[in-house]
């Protein structure tokens, strides 16, 4: 761990908190309705949408009626990627003629897209076109988005709310997420990254001869800055380009990859804040926030020290894995050192594993190094950040709603420690919450476990693996893991646009989703019904230290004991191998 | 749960088509005019030219095998390395043998160029990058190539030397980032500097 | 009904052995698939047990003897779950007979017909039943809720509505309902018993602790809920687990595929079975201890939301105040002698057979040693209290001595030609704001003076009330009484809040109010006009001396009439939800250890590597795995007592209680198992078993 990659860290991690209130204070006035001067400029269209679709935007919905409207949008928009994939060779806005996708290849992608995973079973330049590129995946990267915020508004008003058998409008919570808070938002980070070297055109591809002669260079191009600002701060992560965003076309500069990965997780951060405002106590959010940031920290602490450390295999064929900071005076013997096998110059270490931890903490899924060529137990930290369930921020509105379920496993354990039926914000959890919750955190680890147990069975999986062994396993749980969280990165040497990942990995998409999503829709109406419990003495703080290790440990627990064979079989024995020589 | 699918069927088509309208089409094509008016070099791939002649963009890596040229990153890309169409890493993993066999030749080929250079080679020369079109190496790379370089170019090591010292990119701030050298840019620098001789 | 019950201790032999064939017998699959946790270890135990059986006749995949080893352990997991259940129930059921022989019960004459001459037999109160008719005479307890159908009598009703005055009741009318509970001062009436009695809750609560009727209470199920969760998490590992190890078996080009035995043996350590094997006997030990408190509950449910009651309504006479208000002190009008006030209060109470009366002749033997007169021979007649005079008193000769409310006296002497001193008044008014009830003397037109009839707060009350603060609950004083009155008692006794002036609507208005906050409302009373209120709280407890319809609309009984039972019953409450939650912690947390433990055990052949992982150091793969399972089942046998005993519930914040807990079942839940496998393994190996 060197000076400056801590350094960078530190500053990255201030930015985010500094930035959580004032973000998080702002979404709770979109989603509360309140007055905000951006209307002036967006007011006009929101109305026009409204009106165009016949929607009355203040008419409360129950949360069927809510969970009803989102999932036969979320199904109609899945249904149009769909077609649009297999179209797109008849289709305009198509300058490379790219021909139409594979049926299973392109229900992967369209699962994929509309469940904010943004797995990618396909390279971008390779083929897609432009069109849809921008209609297809653009407006999933937004759509998906807004639908998890929009849950979690919904979850939010279900515990503020008492007596109350609604829990807000859908189509209210999905236009003003993202009228009032994705586009502005990325209107203005797309422009900052065309100024940093992100491409944003319709050109065709530009040919170049090389300074050394030889065949010329193709270098794809694209409308990519308007879908890479929108891929960050959605936390949908799928690229533009196969490399993601360690292609210098996505992530040209330190400064664009600084913002990129502020942007994948401040949404996440602040809508912590945005609970703590909703709900009319502060505290609570930033316990929330307070517990993240500290899972967060130790593990890319953790992840930080061994990708520093590099693989010992290079270090005994002569490589150099030391960090160098002007070694011996020289200011020219300067390089980041650790395992740069996978990793851009220009990011080094610090930055790579910072954006490894962040991108799998969020369910972003985008990657500036590759995760594949990591050292094991380097490796094992985004796999287990996924397998954690994507709470520690998670996916924009579904990290959130994922964390308050185990939220509420926690209070109910602390609240059975304490002699009261267990409470949270006043809320008392019961049968039917405890049913709802563990239905959520239980069904993505199914899909892990049940994926990964089909993968090593399966001859056409096993052929996927790009490395065989102990790192072979891991690609495959590595895969599930990224599917049924909704996370969408990789250990990209999986060949995985094949049948068999396209159909249970799409199956693994829409469940981990959904599964998760209307469960949380169901606590929320089932809280908005119950009455809210007065605090008194004998009501168990949810904002203090106590209760913050203590979803900690629930979080991490559940997470390591459901996980820890699977990775002792994978990135453990492989790094105790690796260490071993 | 029939009854409410219902009712939301017509609202949710509506609203699809016309988020992909305003989301899909307006977005996009907004921006593009936006960059394209205020940052028309790099929002085409800040390519650079000689004359009319595209020679490459200054973020986009190129391949270089001669003794007389820095030589950049390893490359994973297919069928060539340093394909701008097919970015790529190795995804190779760290035991995998098929790594240590890459790394073994890369640094046997580097030893090789190097007149029995017996230094550690700088990681980032025998490790392919994440993209395949990392334009840059580290400062430590460069200058374990300049006594080879400047041998081949007749140059200096000196004058080499200095060139990388002028080419070199401080981190951003000097902050963020890691000091590093592009390739492209060094190399058709020391063209010039070969030229002018 | 205070006597208390010797119940089997734990290490009874008697009591063991029958625990132990209770839990052979519930072996049955029927007794197990209620328990899921139990349940998939029960279906482990017999496939290991086939795979030994198969074993023996030489295909088995490890060595019969480990496989009879994990087998044996497994079943001993299950059996000792069972004799947890046994061993509770068998308290509860010991506890539930001794209960019923020791219950005595009010004897009542039931007649053969309802006629007050008709053969009558002596039975128990509680064997009354619906349409039994009864003859109560003077000085007798009314064994039930009835009517009257002959005769009339004066009914002490204190005891249910805390109205000191005798009243009368008589058949006919809207005078002929009498009480269980209440007391008949004169004559004889004979009465139709209009409800079955509290034998049924009895039964109701004997059901509970035996377990036989015992229904999962709503944090139980949610708890069960959560259990069944990690369950089949646990099993997904566990199956998943063989596919991969076949995969590591493969690529590795080494070692065994992990067998099932040890797959077995993982799931069942990863299960929570600590708590899924107590659950039971922890919920049937809570209602236990609640008997053992003298406390009838009608189901689970109230108990477990006792522990989440956050506001006390408390009648305020018979619970705060003793039920009777007492005489305490002699306040004699300007120019009259403190005795000769005394001798007129005594005279005219000596034929007044309210408690106030007969107080007021005690402390006139007190503090003048005036005994017992016979008045009769002197031609004395008395006059009972009426609700048309608000006063009662004697006609002595010539003398007309009265005593009453200051008005009804004033009145009496102003017709009398007489005068209410000034001085008097005064006392009057100071005596009300203490929260006395004055009542005044005349002696003809003269006034003699003031009797401080005062309430007398029942011993330690204030130190109820302060722990009931600490326990993070709200105490009210409900109470008929002016607010003057109300507020001076309210401070002495200690209380938050107090409804004066209370009526049975503004009680249960009171008690919607609090809900409607969100709070959750405890409240214990004895009088009927309560019953809707205790229908309306949460948590009821009715007095068991109180009235029948109280008890019919609370959901408990308290057998020895202590209104501020309820700190006890808060208390099982919350040991009852403390033991559950500290279990399940202390149970997930042991799954640390034993994965170290088995984790490189079952892969130890494929990647020797993971060996790192052994941190206990533990000999063999087989003695790690055998270790693991002992020590699983081992431990649900350890934790019995504290199932049964519940955890220790101290009245300090939510705060410190979690973080002791934490401490203690989480961070001791984490290290425990680390030593008692590493023991275990020693011994095994010690002993050369594996």
């Amino acid at each position: 761990m060197t000076v400056m990659g801590v350094t960078q860290i530190l500053i990255y991690l201030a930015a985010l908190v500094a930035l959580a209130k004032p973000l998080g204070a702002y979404m709770a006035r979109v989603y509360e309705g309140s007055p905000l001067w951006l209307e002036k400029a967006f007011g006009p269209i929101e109305r026009l949408i409204y009106r165009l679709s016949g929607i009355d935007p203040r008419a409360e919905m129950a949360w069927r009626t809510y969970a009803a409207a989102m999932l036969l949008f979320n199904l109609a928009g899945m249904a149009v990627l769909y077609l649009l994939l297999r179209m797109q060779g008849r289709l305009p806005l198509n300058p490379q003629h790219m021909g139409a996708m594979r049926p299973d290849t392109a229900f992967n992608i369209a699962a994929s897209f509309s469940t904010n995973t943004n797995w990618q079973n396909y390279s971008g330049e390779a083929s897609l076109s432009y069109l849809t590129q921008m209609a297809g995946l653009t407006v999933h990267n937004f759509l998906s988005a807004a639908t998890g915020m929009a849950i979690l508004a919904a979850l939010i008003r279900g515990l503020k709310r008492r007596l109350c058998a609604t829990v807000g409008n859908f189509w209210f919570d999905l236009v003003r997420g993202t009228l009032y808070i994705l586009l502005p938002l990325s209107l203005a980070f797309a422009l900052f990254l065309v100024s940093q070297g992100v491409v944003q055109t319709f050109r065709p591809y530009a040919r170049a001869a090389l300074v050394e002669g030889g065949q010329p260079q193709t270098i794809a191009l694209g409308p990519a800055a308007s879908q890479i600002a929108i891929k960050q701060l959605g936390t949908n992560g799928g690229g533009f380009f196969n490399a993601n965003s360690a292609h210098p076309f996505e992530n040209p500069t330190p400064l664009s990859n600084f913002f990129e990965v502020l942007a994948i997780l401040v949404i996440s951060a602040a809508l912590c804040h945005t609970l703590g405002e909703m709900v009319g106590d502060a505290r609570q959010g930033w316990a929330l926030l307070a517990a993240m940031m500290i899972v967060f920290v130790g593990l890319l602490a953790v992840c930080l020290w061994a990708e520093q450390a590099g693989n010992p295999r290079l270090a005994a064929l002569g490589v150099d894995p030391r960090a160098l900071e002007a070694e011996g005076g020289d200011p020219l013997w300067t390089q980041a050192g650790g395992n740069m096998e996978g990793k851009e110059t220009r990011f080094g270490i610090a930055n790579s594993v910072l954006w490894a931890t962040a991108t799998t903490a969020a369910s972003n899924g985008s990657v500036n190094s590759m995760h594949d060529s990591y050292t094991p137990l380097g490796g094992l930290i985004p796999m287990l950040m996924m397998q954690l369930g994507e709470v520690i921020f998670g996916g924009v509105g579904s990290g959130l709603y994922g964390m308050l379920l185990f939220v509420i496993v926690t209070v109910f354990l602390a609240g059975l420690m304490v002699g009261r039926t267990p409470e949270y914000l006043g809320k008392k959890i019961g049968a039917y919450e405890m049913k709802m919750a563990s239905l959520g955190i239980l069904v993505p680890a199914l899909l892990v476990l049940g994926g990964t147990a089909l993968g090593v069975m399966n001859a056409s999986a096993l052929a996927g693996r790009a490395n065989p062994g102990a790192h072979g396993l891991s690609e495959i749980l590595y895969a599930f893991s990224s599917m049924a969280n909704n996370n969408g990165s990789a250990f990209a040497g999986l060949d995985a646009n094949r049948p068999f990942y396209n159909l249970l990995g799409g199956m693994a998409m829409l469940i981990g989703r959904y599964w998760v999503a209307i469960p949380t829709l169901a606590i929320a109406g089932s809280l908005a019904r119950k009455r809210t419990v007065p605090q008194g003495p004998g009501t168990l703080p949810t904002h203090g230290p106590l209760f913050v290790c203590l979803l900690i440990a629930v979080v991490l627990i559940v997470g390591a004991l459901t996980f820890l064979p699977a990775l002792a079989l994978g990135p453990i024995v492989e790094q105790l191998r690796m260490m071993g020589g | 749960m029939w009854q409410e699918l219902k009712t939301q069927l017509k609202p949710a088509l509506a609203m699809l088509a016309w988020m992909t309208l305003l989301l899909g089409i307006g977005y996009p094509l907004l921006m593009t005019g936006l960059a394209q008016a205020l940052f028309h070099r790099q929002a085409n791939g800040s390519l650079m030219r000689e004359g009319e002649r595209i020679i490459g963009s200054e973020l986009i890596g190129q391949p270089f095998v001669g003794d007389g040229y820095f030589w950049g990153r390893p490359s994973a890309t297919s069928p060539t390395p340093y394909n701008a169409a097919a970015s790529t890493g190795s995804n190779l993993g760290p035991t995998n043998p098929a790594l240590t066999e890459a790394v073994e030749k890369r640094i046997a080929a580097l030893r090789a160029a190097e007149a029995g250079a017996a230094s550690p080679v700088p990681v980032d020369l025998a490790t392919a990058s994440a993209s395949g079109l990392d334009p840059d190496i580290t400062p430590a790379a460069a200058l374990y190539q300049a006594p080879r370089v400047a041998r081949a170019r007749g140059l200096s090591e000196e004058a080499v030397r200095r060139l990388i010292q002028d080419h070199g990119k401080p981190r951003t701030l000097g902050l963020f980032g890691e000091p590093r050298v592009n390739v492209l840019e060094l190399n058709l620098a020391l063209d010039k500097l070969a030229a002018g001789k | 009904m205070n006597g208390k019950i010797t119940r089997p201790s734990l290490l009874d032999p008697r009591f063991l052995m029958a625990g132990m064939k209770e839990s052979v017998k519930r072996l049955r699959p029927r007794d197990q698939v209620g328990n899921p946790v139990m349940f998939t270890v029960w279906v482990g135990s017999l496939l290991t047990t086939a795979l030994f059986v198969q074993a023996l006749f030489g295909h088995g995949e490890a060595p019969a003897g480990f496989i009879f080893a994990v087998a044996a352990w497994l079943w001993f997991t299950v059996l000792f779950a069972n004799y947890a259940t046994a061993a509770a129930e068998g308290r509860g059921k010991a506890q539930a007979r001794a209960l019923r022989a020791a219950r005595q019960s009010i004897k009542a004459r039931r007649l053969k017909e309802p006629r007050r001459d008709a053969t009558a037999e002596e039975v128990d109160a509680e064997a009354l039943r619906k349409g039994d008719i009864v003859l109560i005479e003077a000085g007798q307890a009314i064994p039930a809720d009835g009517e009257i159908i002959e005769g009339i009598a004066y009914v002490d009703e204190s005891a249910v509505t805390g109205e000191s005055a005798p009243v009368i009741r008589e058949s006919g009318g809207d005078r002929g309902g009498v009480t269980g509970g209440t007391r008949v001062l004169s004559d004889w009436i004979v009465v139709r018993v209009t409800v079955d009695p509290g034998e049924s809750f009895l039964d109701r609560m004997i059901g509970l602790v035996e377990g036989a009727r015992r229904q999962k209470t709503p944090n139980e199920i949610a708890l069960s809920i959560l259990l069944a969760a990690l369950t089949i998490i646990f099993l997904a590992v566990c199956a998943t687990l063989l596919p991969m190890s076949i995969y590591s078996v493969r690529e590795a080009g080494a070692g065994k595929v992990a067998t099932l035995t040890a797959l077995v043996a993982l799931f069942v350590c990863l299960a929570p079975t600590t708590i899924g094997g107590l659950l039971a006997a922890i919920g049937i030990a809570g209602m236990d201890r609640l008997l053992q408190a003298n406390v009838l509950a009608t189901s689970g449910r109230a108990v477990e939301a006792a522990g989440d009651v956050d506001t006390l309504l408390l009648d305020k006479t018979g619970t705060i105040t003793l039920g009777n208000r007492q005489a305490t002190e002699f306040i004699p009008a300007p120019g009259v002698d403190e005795k000769e006030l005394a001798d007129a209060a005594h005279l005219s109470s000596l034929a007044d057979e309210t408690p106030e009366g007969r107080s007021i002749v005690v402390l006139a033997k007190e503090r003048f040693g005036l005994r017992g007169r016979d008045i009769q021979p002197l031609g004395a007649r008395f006059l009972p209290f009426t609700a048309q005079t608000r006063m009662s008193g004697v006609d002595l000769g010539a003398r007309t001595i009265r005593k009453g409310a200051a008005d009804a006296i004033g009145a009496f002497v102003g017709a009398q030609g007489g005068r209410f001193p000034a001085e008097a008044r005064v006392v009057v008014e100071t005596i009300a704001k203490d929260g006395g009830t004055p009542l005044v003397v005349a002696d003809g037109a003269r006034v003699l003076g003031v009797i401080r009839l005062k309430d007398v707060l029942k011993g330690g009350i204030a130190e109820r009330f302060a722990e009931l603060r600490r326990m993070g609950i709200k105490t009210v004083m409900i109470t008929g009484d002016n607010p003057l009155t109300a507020a001076a008692i309210a401070a002495e006794a200690g209380v938050d809040d107090f409804l004066a002036e209370a009526t049975p609507e503004k009680k249960l208005e009171l008690i919607r109010q609090c809900q409607t906050e969100g709070r959750l409302v405890a409240m214990t009373c004895d009088g009927t006009n309560y019953a809707p209120a205790l229908a309306q709280a949460d948590v009821a407890v009715a007095i068991n001396d109180g009235a029948q319809a109280a008890k019919e609309a609370g959901n408990m009984v308290d057998l020895d009439s202590n209104p501020t039972k309820l700190v006890e019953i808060v208390r099982i409450g919350k040991q009852l939800l403390i033991t559950r939650g500290a279990l399940t912690t202390f149970s997930v947390a042991n799954d640390v250890a034993k994965y170290f433990a088995i984790i490189p055990a079952v892969f130890a052949s494929t990647y020797p590597q993971l060996g790192a992982l052994n941190v206990m150091r533990l000999a063999t793969p087989q003695s790690a795995i055998l270790s693991a399972v002992i020590f699983n089942a081992l431990i649900i046998i350890a934790l019995i007592p504290l199932a049964i005993k519940g955890v220790r519930y101290r009245a300090v914040s939510a705060a410190r209680l979690l973080r002791d807990n934490v401490l203690l079942y989480g961070v001791g839940g984490l290290i425990a198992p680390f030593l008692g496998i590493k023991l275990i393994d020693v011994l095994l190996t010690a002993l050369r078993l594996a």
